[in-house]
């Protein structure tokens, strides 16, 4: 049997993972099916999931407080009142004030810079998730489809990086810049992550290209770009969406883990991974400063884990 | 299976030495002059830069660096530190026994824990035990490992004083179980989402169905039929993660003060001990690598339809 | 969510309930017999050092006090700044302060039996001089005359040994500088100036992995990245014999590591406490805390070279530095363990003198904001001030930022590099953005190693591209003084010059702080921030 040693293959690359994030969604594979009726499926039943309604309005305000972090505080998250508020005791009770988290170290609102922290650290989330999924869905569009030469050349490729563990590939390369910006760590994020989705989008296409209606497509004369956006892509998307969303969160996470490592977002920009790890030095006697950012964060990485499992959940049948 | 595995090894050589390459081009460009460091705060003394440089080979052009190290490693030679002189395959045999103790005691901890969780789970859709799994899973994942690190240590260490704060003695496996779980714990995670869900679909599987009609006692159902078919994607992950465990336990070896390969790397990138990076990173893709050809066999193992031809 | 946040947030609470009754009780219960034992191993937080252990190749704290603890050189200074002799009897200065005679104390002998005579001395130096050995610390000998054959800018030594050094006796050698220093005595201190037994220049190699000195102590073993281990040596002929067995030197990666081992007695002393424990070290280690004058200080200073200081009004600096709550942000962010800075110069050296830099070190916001109008005000309304961020700068730099801000109304923002070398290298480079920190340590108690090493046209140490000729007349006047006396009367008058141009920002005078285990008593550090290692005392177990 010559040909099983491709579909072997395969087999592999689309359940291979990265060890940072989860794609445990790969494991259900993309579902075969008419596409209308597959999102709309999947839309009635996420309607009706409530682990969906709670994720989406979480992101949903917290998209809200990263747009427009002055509506919901006034409090200056750069300047503090050392003299009188050196790490000040959270006023549980004081909703929306100035003290309602405390203070940190300088005598800065907690709450403040956690509102306002929300906007680098979904920037930096959300800006990786879209470069990855482009250049990723990109990449394995092109293995996926094409196969031969390009497929070679890409799961090669992508077999480059996943042999450098992200971590450590992360510190190199953020130590390459003295001045790092949202748009760098992003940047950097993205070089070592989109090998993920590029081995999903890839096991995805070559999945969906032997489907029958791929097949008719193309009998009936339709060209190579109208057969993979109009027809592959919206059924091989759906995996690919669910390790999106769920990998937002992982990001978010590593921009914190950097942070503590002494590589996150420079000064200028407050984010809670930095301020987390700027915490951690009073973990045992004021931990008032590292529990609300953390809490801040593993909610938002909670939120988006959540939607990505809810998301599963609703694309594929053999979960229902 | 002869030809598959020789296939496989032969595609490994142009991902080892894309890898050597972009480690060693990335480790270059990073500023910051590891022989001038050497000096601290104090000035340099040029005539002994150039001494070190042209003696480390620091003076070539980057290509002719990258062929000279390559050529070394052939015969074995990983090159020596900028500070100190010493041979790089020194340290990295040094961490290297370190880490893997470590990472294996972290690896069966995920292997172990992980599945049993997943399966209980996976077994039982919807109910409690696959909420309170789900959810556990979920909040380790949104913590990042330094505030899980370090609040173990504080707590267990410092407070219950149930083990040493930091790690005495490397050999010991008991003072490396929590920096052990503590590096597993996000593994685990995975591993339990993954076993979890792969079984959850795999319960519906026709085969299934014929198990459970034949009479088959329920014990073997799950753990020949069922947990046998869902491993694939588990087993994936755990055979990637063998190098993450080594490579990327920087911040896990650094609040316990193991002395393995993660804190190698650190104190490394923080000297621009550029040998030591690539030397490391070498021996990390050759295990990345290997462990990547075992897990793909394993699948012929695992699923009776995948045969290697 | 709600109520899994509260549950967390009690438990956390509860550990630092717990750590207050842990603390309380701790002293009283010390399980030890209260009896010395001579024999006992003290073990020090350490580091792995970066080099082969020779005494001249030696720099970075972690090899340097396993090597000061190998080796005893010709002299130390005390407490206030005074030289005492060790190994040597006497070293004596001519007129000029250009040949220095000195001599040995009789009888001393390396720990492998070798005498230590005048030429173990000379011939080190040599050696260690000759480009081809490699050396890091070889530029300590450039005062030397013909230095610069042995050890050209460029290619291999010329000359085998520098003319100024010249054996008289077996007990006395001299040394001729090239220019009269009338404190060269103090630069003799450091571990350059060591003897060698000869057989370390006959194998280098060998004798870095396992150094011979004749110090109170002797090499035991080295397991790298693990400890360095030194036992108490019989023969030791110097005043400060070991009261104690031996020291376990044990290689930390991180001082947090070392702080907690050091809390659960694992090891019994360290030399620094991480900054996230300044507010705890007290209560955790009541009377076995360790607070000592360390002679150091950390400054901010302009880069003169940037567009924003480029052209700046001395006022508007001195405004900076009003504008800076010293005071509070040393009781906050420090918990209390620095003190204010008045001057340049670090106190616990010769010829430090309080209240140099006057009313523009004390925090006043109203006429910060008027000095800074008054100047001109900065370019652009916003300065930086870069820092390394692998040592904990990030808490008080934002601080002094907080405050700069507060009170002139100028935006100030951390500018933080990677580490140390990243950060040295913008400033080698001359590209800092507008200030930058700096710390001194001592290198020698002397008033002038912090003003002319560091403000001098065109030094090592003046990264900030400062230059005024009148403070450069000042320094070379102390320079050709008679006596250290009066050399360091000179050089205060240079330092009350420095507030006329302000090259850096005074800001705090650093502390040793530290602590010991139960299992050791008299733990103390000099003013260079070194342990006295042989003072240390082990309890019987």
């Amino acid at each position: 049997m010559p040909d099983l040693t491709k579909t072997t293959a395969t087999a592999t690359d689309e359940q291979s993972v990265t060890p940072d994030a989860p794609v445990d969604a790969i494991a259900s594979g993309p579902a075969p099916g008419k596409p209308r009726s597959l999102w709309n499926d999947a839309w009635r039943e996420l309607r009706s999931n409530p682990l969906f309604v709670i994720s989406a309005f979480l992101i949903v305000v917290l998209l809200v407080v990263a747009a427009f972090p002055g509506l919901f505080t006034d409090a200056n998250p750069d300047s503090g009142d050392q003299v009188n508020h050196f790490l000040g005791k959270p006023e549980l009770t004081h909703f929306f004030q100035a003290d309602w988290f405390g203070y940190d170290r300088v005598g800065r609102s907690i709450y403040s810079r956690v509102v306002h922290g929300a906007r680098n650290s979904i920037l930096v989330g959300v800006g990786v998730t879209i470069l990855v999924t482009l250049f990723g869905g990109l990449c394995g569009m092109l293995a996926g489809y094409f196969g031969g030469f390009w497929d070679s050349l890409i799961s090669r490729l992508t077999d480059v990086f996943f042999g450098i563990p992200f971590l450590l590939g992360a510190m190199v390369v953020l130590n390459a810049f003295t001045d790092r910006t949202v748009w760098v760590v992003m940047g950097a994020l993205a070089f070592l992550g989109w090998t993920q989705i590029a081995r999903v989008m890839r096991g995805a296409v070559i999945t969906t290209k032997h489907a029958d209606y791929v097949v008719a497509a193309r009998a009936l004369g339709a060209g190579t770009k109208r057969i993979l956006f109009r027809h592959i892509l919206p059924n091989a998307l759906a995996p690919v969406i669910v390790v999106a969303t769920i990998s937002l969160g992982t990001y978010i996470v590593a921009e914190s883990t950097l942070s503590y490592l002494g590589l996150g977002l420079g000064d200028g920009a407050i984010s809670w991974g930095g301020d987390i790890s700027d915490a951690t030095q009073d973990i045992r006697n004021n931990p008032h400063t590292l529990f609300f950012p953390a809490g801040m964060l593993s909610i938002t990485v909670l939120a988006f884990i959540m939607m990505g499992d809810a998301v599963r959940e609703a694309l594929d049948p053999k979960l229902r | 299976m002869g030809r598959y595995v020789a296939r496989r090894l032969l595609q490994m050589i142009p991902v080892f030495i894309g890898t050597t390459l972009l480690i060693f081009i990335m480790v270059n460009v990073l500023p910051g002059d590891p022989v001038r460091a050497l000096w601290g705060d104090k000035p340099p003394d040029p005539a002994q830069v150039a001494q070190i440089r042209h003696d480390r080979g620091l003076d070539l052009p980057l290509w002719q660096q990258y062929l000279h190290y390559m050529g070394g490693l052939l015969q074995g030679d990983f090159g020596k530190t900028i500070a100190g002189n010493r041979p790089v395959l020194d340290e990295i045999t040094q961490a290297f026994p370190v880490s893997m103790r470590l990472a294996s005691m972290a690896w069966t901890f995920e292997l172990i824990v992980g599945i049993t969780l997943g399966v209980l789970a996976g077994i039982k859709r919807g109910r409690f035990v696959d909420n309170t799994v789900t959810l556990f899973t979920l909040l380790v994942i949104s913590v990042p490992i330094f505030v899980v690190g370090l609040l173990c240590q504080l707590f267990f260490g410092n407070e219950l004083g149930w083990i040493t704060p930091t790690v005495q003695d490397s050999e010991n496996m008991s003072q490396l179980l929590v920096p052990a779980i503590v590096l597993g714990m996000v593994g685990l995670a995975y591993v339990a989402r993954l076993t979890r869900t792969s079984i959850a679909e795999n319960r519906q599987a026709d085969y299934m169905r014929t198990a459970v009609a034949k009479g088959l006692p329920r014990q073997r159902i799950i753990t020949r039929h069922l947990l046998r078919n869902s491993l694939i994607p588990v087993v994936t992950y755990l055979g990637t993660d063998v190098g993450t465990l080594m490579g990327g336990a920087v911040i896990t070896e650094g609040i316990f003060n193991v002395t393995g390969v993660g804190n190698l790397l650190f104190q490394a990138l923080a000297r621009r001990e550029g040998a030591v990076i690539v030397g490391v990173v070498t021996v990390l893709v050759i295990v990345y690598l290997i462990a990547s050809l075992i897990v793909d066999l394993l699948y012929a193992v695992l699923d009776p339809r995948i045969r290697y031809a | 969510m709600r109520g899994a946040k509260s549950a967390k947030w009690v438990a956390i609470a509860g550990v630092v309930a717990l750590t207050a009754t842990a603390c309380g009780g701790g002293d009283s219960d010390s399980g030890n017999s209260g009896k010395v034992d001579p024999k006992g191993i003290v073990s020090y937080a350490n580091g792995e050092p970066q080099n082969a252990l020779q005494p001249s190749n030696t720099m970075e704290a972690y090899g340097s006090v396993v090597i000061d603890s190998l080796f005893t050189g010709l002299v130390h200074y005390d407490k206030q700044g005074n030289i005492t002799y060790e190994n040597a009897e006497s070293v004596t200065p001519d007129k000029a302060n250009k040949v220095w005679t000195v001599k040995l104390k009789p009888g001393w002998k390396f720990h492998n039996g070798e005498a230590v005579t005048a030429k173990s001395y000379v011939d080190a130096w040599n050696w260690a001089a000759d480009p081809a050995n490699g050396q890091q610390n070889s530029g300590w000998y450039r005062d030397i005359v013909g230095y610069d054959k042995v050890h050209p800018e460029k290619g291999k030594a010329k000359s085998k040994a520098m003319e100024g050094l010249k054996v008289v006796d077996d007990n006395t050698f001299t040394i001729t500088l090239n220019s009269g220093i009338p404190y060269y005595a103090y630069k003799l201190v450091y571990a350059p100036f060591y003897p060698m037994p000869s057989a370390a220049l006959k194998d280098p190699k060998k004798y870095g992995e396992a150094p011979v000195g004749n110090g109170p102590y002797k090499f035991k073993s080295w397991e790298h990245k693990k400890s360095v281990q030194v036992t108490a040596w019989s023969g030791y002929k110097g005043d400060n014999k070991p009261k104690n067995g031996g020291i376990n030197f044990k290689a930390y990666t991180t001082p947090q590591a070392a702080y907690n081992d050091l809390r659960s007695d694992n090891v019994d002393t360290m030399p620094l406490i991480p900054d996230s424990e300044l507010a705890n070290f007290k209560q955790d280690f009541g009377d076995r805390a360790i607070e000592q004058d360390f002679s150091a200080i950390n400054t901010v200073n302009p880069a003169f070279y940037s567009k924003t200081f480029k052209d700046m009004d001395v006022k508007v600096i001195q405004g900076l530095s009003m504008a800076i709550d010293r005071d509070t942000i040393a009781k906050t962010t420090f918990a209390g363990t620095r003190e204010s800075a008045t001057g340049w110069v670090a106190k616990g050296v010769k010829g430090y003198k309080a209240g140099a830099c006057g009313e523009f070190c004390k925090f006043d916001p109203k006429k910060a904001k008027q000095f800074v109008k008054d100047g001109g005000g900065v370019p652009g309304n916003a300065i930086t001030i870069q820092y390394n961020a692998d040592q904990p700068h990030k808490g008080w730099v934002t601080a002094v930022c907080n405050s700069i801000t507060k009170s002139t109304g100028v935006k100030c923002t951390g500018d933080p590099k990677t580490d140390f070398q990243a950060d040295t290298e913008v400033r080698d480079k001359k590209q800092v953005k507008a200030m930058y920190r700096s710390g001194w340590v001592l290198d020698y108690p002397f008033n002038g190693n912090f003003l002319a090493d560091l403000y001098g046209t065109g030094v090592d140490g003046n990264k900030g591209g400062f230059s005024d000729k009148k403070f450069d007349a000042l320094t070379k006047k102390a320079d050709a003084a008679k006596t250290i006396d009066e050399s360091a009367k000179l050089y205060q008058e240079a330092e009350k010059q420095l507030v006329n141009t302000f090259p850096g920002i005074p800001l705090w005078y650093n502390k040793t702080l530290s602590a010991s285990s139960k299992n050791v008593k008299g733990v103390e550090f000099d003013q260079a921030g070194d342990p006295v290692l042989t003072d240390i005392e082990v309890f019987e177990k």
